[in-house]
Parts: C-alpha cells; structure tokens; sequence
C-alpha cells in the first residue's frame, strides 16, 4: 500500500521554499494530506485544479500544492473561484477557507455561491478562531470561550456553517475533523466528485490561539477532544436529543441533486444559439 | 462589412466597444448611472457565448473578473462612485498580481452616494490613486459616444498589452446622452491579445521581469500550474520578504507604466498650432465645452487654445510641458474642487505659467459661455496675452 505520506509529496510544489508558515501540530497540514488524497483517488489531473484561497493561515494552503493557485483577499475566494469556474468550467475548482475568511468578511459571498449552487468545492478549515491574526473570536467560536478580542468570554452567538449551508441551497454539505482523517477524505472526495456547490466542514486546532487562550491544551488534547465529541450522522439521528448536548454531528449532512449554475448557463447559450440558428 | 452608423448612448457604445475588444465575461453589481453597461452586457455575451455575471455586490464584481482573466478571458465590470469604492481591494490585488481587466466607472457627485443621477469628475484622483500602496495606474477618460467606443477598445487592448487593470472613467453626461456613431466593421479594430508564455511550464515565471517589462502570461488550465498572489511576491509568484524582490516588484509594477506614458497617453488639441498664451486643459465631457469655448473666443478674436488629455493616468509629461510651453495662463476646468488642477500644476513650470482654476460642483455641466467669461476674464488682467 502507497503510504499517505508518499501521495503527499507528489502533489507538494518543487519550487516553493518550505518550511511552511503553519505550527507543529496544527490541524492545517492534515486538511492538506486530505484534499491532495482525495483528489489523487479520483485521478484529476494537476493542471485541470484550481485552488483558490482567502487569507488566514488556512488560507495559506494553496501555496504549498502544485495545482493552479490563487491565494487572493481576505474573504474574497469564493467571489475570485466563481470567475474563475464560470470562464473555465472544465477546470476543478476548489476554495480552502477559514470560519473567519469563508463566514464573517466572506459571509455574502458564501450564501450567494450556495444559492447559485456553482460547482465549485469549499474546504472551511472550522477552528473558532482568527488564528493569522492572534486569536480574535470568529463566527463560530462558542458563547463564552476566549479570543484575544473577548477578554471576558464571547457574548455572540455562533454560526453552524452547515446548516447555513444547507439552507442557502449547497447541494451537498459534510462536516468532519482533523482527527476522523478517513472519513475527512471519504467527505472531501464525495464533494469533489459532486456536480454543484460542495461544502465540506473540517474542525480543526488552532492550539496556538484558541487552545491557550481557552486553556484547552495543546494538539493531542484538542484532537481527543474532536475524538470524544464527534457523532457520526447516523448514531446521531437516532439519539434522543439530551445525548446529543456538547456533541457535534459529523459525516455527510445533505446531498441533494439541482440544476448546477454553469451547466444552466450553457443551457442558455444553447438556447439562444439554436434560436440564432433557425432565423 | 460596412460601417453602420447608429444612435447610441454613452453606455451602449461602451457595451459595443467590450464586445468587439473581445471582453467575453462581465460581473457587475447595478449602479446609476452606469447599469446600462450590465443591463447590455447581459443582452449580449450569451449570444456570443460569453458569460455575464450579477454579482452580489461590487466586491465580488471586481473579485469575479479577476479569476475569470486568470483562467484567460477578456473580462470587464461597470460601476459608479460607492461600487468603485467598493472595487478598490481587489482592484489593488489586480495591480499586483498584474491581471489584465477593464473596469468602467461612470462618475457621479460624491462622496458616499452623492448626486446619484448627477455629473461629476470628483474621481479623479481615486482613478489613479484609489487602493493602497504603491502601483500606477491607467484611466482613459473619453468626452463623446463614439469615442467611449473606441476608448473601451483601447482600455481592453492596454489592460491585456500591460497586462494591468485600466480603468475606464466616465461621467453621468456622456454615459447618458445619444450621439452618432459609425460603428467599425471587425477587420478594422485592433484587438491585441496578452502576450503567452512560449518556454516549457518548467520555466515559466508569472511574473518574470523581461526586456519589455510585461511578463508573457499563462492562464489557469494551459498546464503551466503557478500560483498567483496578492501578497509581495518573487518572479515565480511566491511570497518573499527579500528586500531585493520586493523592490524588483515594485519598480516592475511601476516601470512598466512609467516608461510608456507617452505611448499610453494621447492628448486632442484645439487651436494650438498658433501658439497661444492663454489655454485651457480639461477632460472628458468639460472638454466639449472648452473646445465650443475656444471656438467662441477665436470668432471674437481671441487667440486661446484648448488641451485635453484623452488618459489622465498616466499624464504624457515631455509632451504636456512642450505644448504649454507658449502658455502663459492656463485654465484648468473641471467638476469638482480641483483634481486635474494638481497634477497639472505637478507637471507646469509655474513660473513661467499661472494656472487659474474653474470648477463646478453643483451636479451641473461647466458651460461653454462660463469657459468664455473665464478666458475674456484671464485676458483683461495683467500683461497682454
Ligand atoms: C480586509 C482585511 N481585513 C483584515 C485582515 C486581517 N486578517 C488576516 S487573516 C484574518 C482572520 C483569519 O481568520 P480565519 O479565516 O478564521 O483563518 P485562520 O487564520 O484561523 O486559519 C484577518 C482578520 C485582512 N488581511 N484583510
Ligand atoms: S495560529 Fe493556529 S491556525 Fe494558525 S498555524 Fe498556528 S495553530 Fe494553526
């Protein structure tokens, strides 16, 4: 068997000066593996992926794999992806984000590529926290855990991106983590392979910001944590509801079929054209 | 073909000149009074088979035409004052990343929403000067129908020639009102084509400082797989904190401008040729009304010249000193509370040349009769001019 290791390294740039920017232990460098695995198993060629990014430390990501990258500005990726895709639809487009990236600066566009249910893949690297920038509270970070910015423990309220997602119109929606790498890769792939706008959320530790400031440790102690706390969608369904307090479901939340908005497009064109046609 | 000959508005010729530049994706946000740019764009590209956008606001307009560049479409936007100001973000992440685009801005009175439906020329400056950080920029500044035409052709060819943004900047004036245009047939437009990259991908440098100081460019999909990035970049396109590449970088983005300003800018002058000592300069829609002025002037006997710059980023200084050089009083005329006045005054010996401003900020046009009090006015003070 290809260790994992071995299929990484094929994918990762000869040309970029590493070390990366990232810190030992930090989920970041799993989501990675996990995407590179992901589209290896499904055999995309490299110059037919384009992975675009916001900014943030998750956001540093594309510059590190050898695809057709574009690292852009903060919150912006999905808004610079959908050019891309629409000008280009046979290319395999992909945007890594973080909650602070894809669900505060880049709220707007977010909600509007689910509605237009674009085929494009969206990996949210979920780590409660603005990790670039020194540990801020993000849209998700829970009521009352600590950010550099809440002091005093957060008094908002937290997105669950997911279901935001889902109500938005994304036609499929995972949620996994850092530590549940095969069903990571299992979720990355189906979203890959999805013909519509895919969202796959990956809880991931920030132990350097959210971890110390929430005196929650460092990477093991947040890794068991997801391990402990993970419930996959199926158990979850079938639990009363006070069983599911303090979890957090996982796996494959919604997969539905829709019109994808590039192959309506074409539709239109078709439409037209033929219309040019028989005058 | 033949010519046709149409009665179009300001906006419509716009539409006209990107679809015959070969813009074929638009992503926009609707704005008075530039919607109509939108509003055509999305008539017309899915007949040609190109792509028209709605976007959900400007920043996403701006954002969306970047990516579709990158994968190798001609891609434009429209947009007014609050939508430009939104722009400005990733219309620097453009400059840097030198991605070709064209972004059209219709303006109006300001700040913040203004005189929406009013004429303006307050963007001057924000033109050239809008995002943050060091760059140059390129505004083309048309004062008529047919010449949004054409000037949209060209800010399409110098956006992929350049490989930068330009910006298209136009008033609420000339983008509403109809004018004849003869409308070219295809053969006789000139439709440059960014340069492409002829090494193997192994070799290829995104950004490569080369003999012309444009990089060739490969798009997303043509097997070259480089990244592109909004930080301070190397050659390659990776983030660098060497003092040495960031420099290369910069004087690059610089250079490339700089150095062909007297390409890139054009001026049109009115009854220069004689040498006058009095002389206005002015741009897009004032500028027909300084040209109607010297007319006026020149019947009554008034020796008075006109100058307008057809780009006002970058300004073609040698040239703009040489044909003032005669000029002693030089009235710069424009819509708002003196943009153009600096840079000219940036630009002119003053010792030489007094430079007397006229403006207008109302929301309304800057008459021919107000250029002529102003020249009768320039005339009857001081030494005979
Ligand atoms: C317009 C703009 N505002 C603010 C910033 C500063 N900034 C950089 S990264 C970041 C937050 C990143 O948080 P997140 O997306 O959660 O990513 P993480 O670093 O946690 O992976 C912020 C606020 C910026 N680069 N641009
Ligand atoms: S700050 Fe947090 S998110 Fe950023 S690299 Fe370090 S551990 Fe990872």
């Amino acid at each position: 068997m290809e260790l994992k290791s071995d299929v990484i390294h094929q994918y990762l740039r000869p040309k970029k000066k590493f070390p990366h920017v990232w810190c030992s232990g930090c989920g970041l460098g799993v989501i990675l593996g996990s995407m590179i695995r992901s589209i290896h198993s499904l055999d995309i060629p490299k110059d037919d992926v384009v992975v675009c990014s916001g900014i943030g430390c998750s956001s540093r990501l594309p510059v590190y794999v050898d695809f057709n990258t574009l690292h852009t500005t903060h919150g912006r990726a999905i808004a610079f992806a959908t050019g891309v895709k629409v000008a280009k639809p046979r290319l395999k487009v992909i945007v890594v984000t973080g909650d602070g990236d894809c669900l505060a600066i880049g709220g707007n566009h977010f909600i509007h590529a689910c509605r237009r249910n674009i085929d494009i893949t969206v990996i949210l690297a979920n780590n409660w926290i603005y990790g670039m920038t020194g540990g801020q509270f993000s849209p998700t970070t829970p009521t009352e855990k600590f950010g550099s910015t809440a002091p005093y423990g957060n008094i908002e309220q937290p997105f669950n991106p997911c279901d935001l997602a889902i109500s938005a119109g994304a036609s499929y929606v995972a949620r996994s983590t850092v530590y549940h790498v095969d069903q990571l890769d299992k979720m990355i792939t189906g979203a890959l392979n999805k013909r519509g706008f895919s969202v796959v959320e990956v809880l991931s530790n920030c132990h350097t910001y959210f971890g110390r400031l929430n005196k929650e440790g460092d990477p093991v102690t947040m890794l068991n944590y997801f391990k402990k706390h993970a419930l996959p969608v199926q158990a979850w369904d079938k639990v009363p509801e006070e069983k599911r307090a303090g979890k957090f479901v996982t796996g494959l939340l919604h997969d539905v079929e829709k019109d994808e908005y590039c192959d309506n497009y074409e539709k239109l064109v078709e439409r037209l054209q033929a219309k040019m046609e028989s005058k | 073909m033949e010519k046709q000959v149409k009665l179009l508005q300001g906006n419509e010729a716009c539409v006209e000149g990107a679809v015959m530049a070969g813009v074929r994706f638009f992503g926009g946000y609707p704005i008075t009074p530039s919607t109509e740019i939108a509003e055509g764009m999305a008539r017309r590209l899915p007949l040609l088979g190109g792509r028209f956008m709605q976007m959900e606001d400007e920043i996403a307009s701006m954002a969306s035409i970047i990516g579709a560049s990158c994968a190798g479409a001609k891609s434009m936007t429209a947009t007014s004052g609050p939508g430009f100001s939104l722009m400005q973000e990733n219309l620097g992440y453009a400059y840097i990343t030198e991605t070709p685009c064209v972004i059209v801005n219709v303006q109006r009175g300001g700040p913040s929403t203004g005189l929406p439906t009013k004429v303006s020329q307050a963007d001057t400056m924000q033109a050239g000067f809008g995002t943050h950080g060091d760059y140059r920029a390129i505004a083309l500044a048309p004062s008529g129908v047919e010449e949004i035409l054409y000037q949209t052709i060209e800010a399409v060819n110098l956006s992929e020639m350049y490989r930068t943004p330009v910006v298209l900047l136009l008033d609420e004036v000339t983008a509403h009102m109809r004018e004849k245009v003869m409308i070219p047939s295809p053969e006789d437009v000139d439709v440059k084509q960014r340069r492409k990259p002829t090494v193997p991908p192994d070799w290829y440098k995104h950004f490569e400082i080369s003999p012309t100081g444009v990089s060739p460019m490969a798009a997303f999909g043509d097997g070259y797989r480089f990244n592109i990035t909004g930080l301070t970049h190397d050659q390659v396109g990776f983030p660098t904190a060497v003092s040495s590449e960031i420099v290369a970088m910069l004087d690059k983005l610089r250079d490339k401008i700089v150095k062909n300003a007297e390409d890139i800018c054009d001026y049109e002058l009115t009854e220069m040729d004689d040498d006058p000592k009095v002389a206005i300069v002015s741009y897009g829609i004032v500028a027909r009304a300084a040209k109607q002025a010297v007319m006026m002037a020149r019947d009554q006997r008034l020796k008075v010249g006109a100058v307008r710059p057809k780009t006002i980023w970058p300004l073609a200084v040698n040239r703009l000193r040489k044909l003032l050089k005669p000029v002693r009083k030089l009235i710069v005329a424009e819509l708002n509370q003196g943009q153009l006045i600096n840079m000219i005054k940036h630009h002119v010996d003053r010792r030489h040349t007094e430079i007397i401003p006229l403006q207008r900020y109302d929301g309304e046009l800057i008459t021919p009769a107000q250029i002529l009090n102003k020249i009768k006015e320039v005339k009857h003070h001081g030494t005979q001019v």
